[in-house]
């Protein structure tokens, strides 16, 4: 699973990276997480409103943070 | 473990939760408003007049008030604002004209969820949705100009009127600042790159599929994350306000930034630029200058200059705007400010 965190690195991209790693060290996922800060690279997924978060090249989550067990659920559904 | 976990299951015992919270803020708001003056003046029996007491005073009752206020009103608004996005705001500001589409996006600005620091994806997705750049920077300037909280906490503490004079001011300066920057050819400062870049795919938008728990959810943890980023300033804002009610001599900012001085709103507005802080650390300053007999379009003024304009923001503008353009939108937002201050001088009195 390649995991990525959109963000020009704000304190919320910062928070969204951390609760990732989180989630995936709690889920035991084998996944990467890099962070994308490129703006054109962030407007190409279609993204707004940052922080974003990409799984396996689709958005998730845009312009909001979710709580570690908000993205424990969505990664799990993910992985399923 | 989640607020929406720990919400009760069923759809009354939600209301009854939500309820009671309501009720245990209201309770704590009138608390604040009598405990003081029992405990300073009655208990302790300090002097209602001396400067140390009412520098005391100011402290603990107005810093509980204004954290009590922030609390409910980021409460509201996120709640409120999840309904809305950025996407949907782009959806209805794309193919609109200059003029009611500057209206259209000042209004926009003020009710879409927007954190500046989300400024460059948006600007470019405005962009290429065909939103031209006037109406784009005019969204652009009313967003952080008109902050909910300065509106919740001016309405709390001066009233309507002087929240409804805020709303209506910054609309003006937005609407205004976005349409003179559009004919000034805006177009010509633009980083290329911007007109280059294509959406991908589909545009995302981040307001879908949220239940109300999670809303709920999205409020609470805003509170906790606002207060954690401005306790310093606000508690700065209300240390220097405190001291300033207390010691500053009652002539002191009325005979210099007051309505002798003809140049009182360009002070302020000059000093305010530079400054970072947002709404909720300049409010305790407003409220014990505001004491002090200084005129409310000046303090106003002051007000937007610090949250509309701010480094952080500009330093991201600059990766979509050429500083020909990022001089000018500093340049005519500054000048509607004053513009603002002076008028609100005049017609406020």
């Amino acid at each position: 699973m390649i995991i990525k965190v959109l963000g020009p690195g704000c304190a919320n991209c910062l928070t969204l990276e951390r609760r990732a790693r989180e989630a995936v060290d709690a889920l035991g996922l084998d996944a990467t997480i890099e962070k994308v800060e490129d703006f054109p690279t962030i407007v190409g997924y279609g993204v707004l409103a940052t922080p974003a978060l990409v799984v396996d090249e689709k958005v998730v989550v845009s312009g909001r943070v979710p709580t570690t067990a908000g993205l424990r659920d969505l990664l799990s559904g993910r992985a399923a | 473990m989640t607020v929406a976990h720990r919400l009760p299951p069923s759809v009354g015992g939600r209301w009854l939760a939500l309820s009671a919270v309501t009720a245990a803020w209201a309770a704590a708001y009138w608390v604040n408003g009598w405990l003081w003056d029992l405990l300073l003046y009655d208990a302790l029996g300090l002097a209602r007049t001396a400067r140390s007491t009412e520098t005391i005073h100011f402290f603990l009752y107005d810093s509980i008030k204004i954290v009590l206020m922030l609390v409910g009103i980021i409460f509201v608004v996120t709640v409120l604002r999840s309904y809305l996005s950025i996407e949907r705001t782009r959806a209805m500001l794309g193919g609109r004209r200059e003029g009611a589409g500057n209206v259209l996006a000042a209004g926009l600005g003020v009710v879409t969820p927007f954190c500046s620091c989300s400024a460059v994806p948006a600007f470019i997705g405005f962009v290429a949705a065909g939103v031209p750049i006037g109406v784009t920077l005019s969204f652009l300037i009313a967003s952080p100009l008109v902050n909910e909280l300065a509106v919740g906490m001016l309405f709390a503490l001066f009233g309507w009127r002087i929240a409804a004079v805020y709303v209506l001011a910054g609309l003006a300066v937005a609407i205004a600042g976005g349409w003179i920057l559009g004919r000034l050819g805006a177009q010509r400062w633009v980083e290329p790159f911007v007109f280059e870049t294509r959406l991908g795919g589909q545009v995302v938008d981040s307001a879908e599929g949220l239940g109300f728990d999670e809303r709920v959810q999205m409020g609470v943890e805003e509170v906790g994350s606002i207060l954690r980023k401005i306790w310093p300033y606000l508690l700065a804002g209300i240390g220097v306000g405190a001291a300033i009610h207390g010691w500053a001599p009652e002539s002191f900012f009325a005979d210099h930034a007051g309505r002798g001085n003809a140049f009182g709103v360009l002070v302020a507005v000059v000093v305010g630029i530079p400054l970072y802080s947002n709404a909720a650390g300049v409010m305790p300053l407003v409220l014990a200058l505001h004491d002090k007999g200084l005129p409310m379009g000046t303090l106003l003024a002051f007000m937007m200059s610090v949250v509309a304009l701010s480094l952080p923001e500009l330093i991201l503008l600059r990766r979509v705007l050429r500083p020909q353009l990022l001089a000018a939108f500093v340049g005519v937002v500054g000048a509607g400010i004053v513009a603002v201050g002076y008028l609100f001088n005049a017609v406020l009195g």
